[in-house]
């Protein structure tokens, strides 16, 4: 009779995402809803036109980068891997410092798989390291036409010389998380879900 | 055999003396207080206990889910996620501020760290943003009885179901083929537009009537469904604008235009904007015709906002009289999401709900001043509406529905960034 005839407790897998990613079940929810909004046609996947859709995303300059990130391999994202992207926000509670059980995986929202997150959106190619050619691009995404290449090249040069300390050329992952070890990261990188 | 008979035909004439005895109730109740204008208090008695037996329902069904200690899933109005409201700057500046090592003179001009802010205000829009809402129905915080609006749909007790059930019986039997035949009907324009009013059941409140539009002026309100007109015309005369439909709109469109002087046009013509705007002035300058009624927006929206009015209608110079229209949405959802649903569909909703319920507001005319132009007109009479109809004023166009935005946002997020990182290059010397 209805046009939404959904049942909100029966999310697939629920208790299995629940658990890689640390959400609560009320979290899960909201999130199941939002991504039935977004999946308009009701594929059961978002693709990228659906996230283009979002009008807010799509005036943040790095929107392409932004949705690139749920679509690691492939053009859909099914509702594990969306949450799996959204859990790199949820904000860190000592409930996750306490349980360090070195046999489980590293919590999605730790302070290492938040930077990793950041680290991707430079990351062009995803090789691992940010390369002066990378970084020129991205801040040509952040900067639109209102800087000049000349002063878009020197602010790349002197971005990648400071945290560089291998001398390659190149920032890895772990001068980039060098370089923003005073930042606090746990706290700028967190998107709190309502209760 | 012989004992049935008598009882079959009890049951006939019992049936049959009842349903008789309903409509002459429900013809009284209605359709001559409607011809007269004069209204009994039964609608507003039906909204209370309507009222409360939602109240009702909504708490028995949290009551079963605690006992079956299931989750519900309680809609929420006002985003699900916590954002503060700080502008780019301040935000970068204090990025930069915790994580940055350097010394304060030493202001820098760009830092790796500055992608967080981009990267978390990217997130939040993808986990909550405010033209997606807008565009699924309003989502109710008390269950009212139709299943299209509740999520819970499954925690439902026996008691809830038989209820329910009562419910679906009252309204599809009884309620909906006396609207449809009342629908059909139309005679003159303002009777007629009465009694569709009564047929819905739609309790409507006037304010500041003494606002209404007068002849030769523009009426302009915001759009949720085509019941828009219906609940408008029923309290004034008004030339409608707007575009042919084919269809059942088209039969009753055609009608109407016998009966008094309307503007309508093609698709193809409705692009041609020059067309549009010289029709529009010729009708508005004839004093004697009736006001024109416009919905700038373009497609209806679902009510909680008032999207950005196009500036057609504010061009032609002639006064202005705002209209904020509200539904409350308790009593059934009046929005038409027009990708979803076709018309028929939309109808059928609508006379399946247990009542509509809305607010009028008339605002007092409104001209164009000299300094301003068609734009800045559009926006300030947006603002009136949003602001009286206590909905919230949106930017963004109703053509998002069915488009992509266009990029002159997304430079204006560049430019402030730009200044942060370029404008303090001027202060340093080239290495």
């Amino acid at each position: 009779m209805g046009s939404r005839s959904s049942h909100a407790a029966v999310i697939p897998d629920g208790d299995s995402i629940r658990r890689e990613t640390g959400f609560s079940q009320a979290s899960l929810l909201r999130l199941h809803h939002r991504f039935r909004a977004l999946d308009r046609n009701k594929k059961g996947y978002l693709s990228r036109m659906d996230l283009q859709q979002i009008g807010a995303l799509a005036v943040n300059p790095l929107g392409d980068r932004i949705i690139e990130s749920f679509f690691p391999d492939g053009q859909r994202v099914d509702f594990p891997g969306f949450v799996r992207v959204l859990a790199h926000f949820r904000p860190v509670e000592d409930e996750d410092t306490e349980t360090q059980d070195p046999k489980k995986p590293e919590p999605l929202n730790s302070r290492r798989n938040k930077l990793h997150y950041a680290f991707q959106l430079y990351d062009l190619d995803r090789d691992g390291k940010i390369s002066r050619h990378e970084m020129l691009q991205v801040l040509r995404l952040m900067v639109g036409v209102q800087v000049t290449e000349e002063q878009l090249e020197n602010i790349a040069d002197r971005t990648v010389q400071e945290a560089d300390e291998d001398g390659d050329g190149a920032v890895s992952f772990v001068e980039f998380t060098k370089s923003l070890e005073k930042m606090d990261v746990e706290q700028k990188m967190s998107i709190r879900i309502l209760k | 055999m012989f004992l049935l008979l008598p009882f079959d035909s009890l049951i006939v004439n019992l049936l049959g003396i009842s349903l008789t005895v309903l409509f002459t109730l429900l013809l009284v109740f209605i359709i001559v207080p409607a011809i007269f204008g004069v209204s009994f208090g039964i609608r507003k008695l039906y909204m209370k206990s309507l009222l409360k037996i939602f109240a009702w329902a909504t708490l028995r069904m949290e009551r079963g889910a605690k006992e079956k200690n299931h989750q519900l899933y309680k809609p929420y109005t006002n985003g699900i996620i916590a954002k503060d409201p700080t502008s780019l700057e301040e935000e970068i500046k204090e990025i930069r501020r915790s994580g940055s090592s350097k010394a304060l003179d030493n202001t820098p001009e760009f830092e790796l760290s500055d992608i967080f802010y981009f990267c978390r205000k990217g997130m939040e829009t993808i986990m909550d943003d405010e033209v997606t809402k807008r565009f699924s129905a309003e989502e109710l915080e008390s269950w009212n009885l139709l299943s299209r609006t509740n999520y819970n749909f499954q925690y439902i007790s026996l008691r809830l179901t038989v209820l329910w059930g009562l419910g679906v019986l009252i309204r599809y039997c009884f309620l909906l083929p006396l609207r449809f035949k009342e629908f059909m009907s139309k005679h003159v324009h303002l009777m007629c537009y009465r009694i569709c009013v009564r047929a819905l059941t739609a309790i409507i409140t006037y304010h500041d009537r003494e606002n209404r539009p007068r002849n030769g002026g523009i009426c302009v309100a915001n759009h949720t469904s085509p019941i828009d007109v219906i609940i408008l015309a029923s309290d004034g005369y008004y030339a409608m604008v707007g575009q042919v439909h084919g269809g059942l709109m088209g039969v009753i469109q055609r009608a109407m235009v016998k009966a008094c002087p309307h503007v309508w046009f093609e698709r193809s013509e409705v692009k041609d904007r020059h067309l549009v705007a010289k029709r529009l002035t010729e009708h508005v300058q004839d004093k004697s015709k009736l006001p024109i009624l416009i919905f700038p927006e373009g497609t209806c929206i679902n009510n909680t906002s008032v999207m950005m009015f196009k500036k057609g209608s504010f061009e032609i110079g002639a006064t202005v009289y705002p209209v904020a229209i509200k539904y409350d949405p308790q009593f059934g959802d009046a929005f038409w999401n027009s990708s979803k649903y076709g018309m028929v569909t939309y109808l059928l909703r609508m006379m399946t709900s247990w009542a509509i319920v809305c607010s009028v507001w008339y605002l007092p005319p409104m001209t164009r001043e000299a300094d301003e132009d068609a734009v800045q007109f559009a926006n300030r009479v947006k603002s009136a509406i949003a602001r009286q109809g206590g909905l919230v004023d949106l930017l963004w166009d109703g053509g998002l529905k069915r488009e992509k935005v266009k990029d002159t946002f997304k430079e204006e997020q560049q430019k402030l960034y730009s200044k942060m990182i370029v404008g303090n290059h001027k202060d340093r010397s080239r290495s």
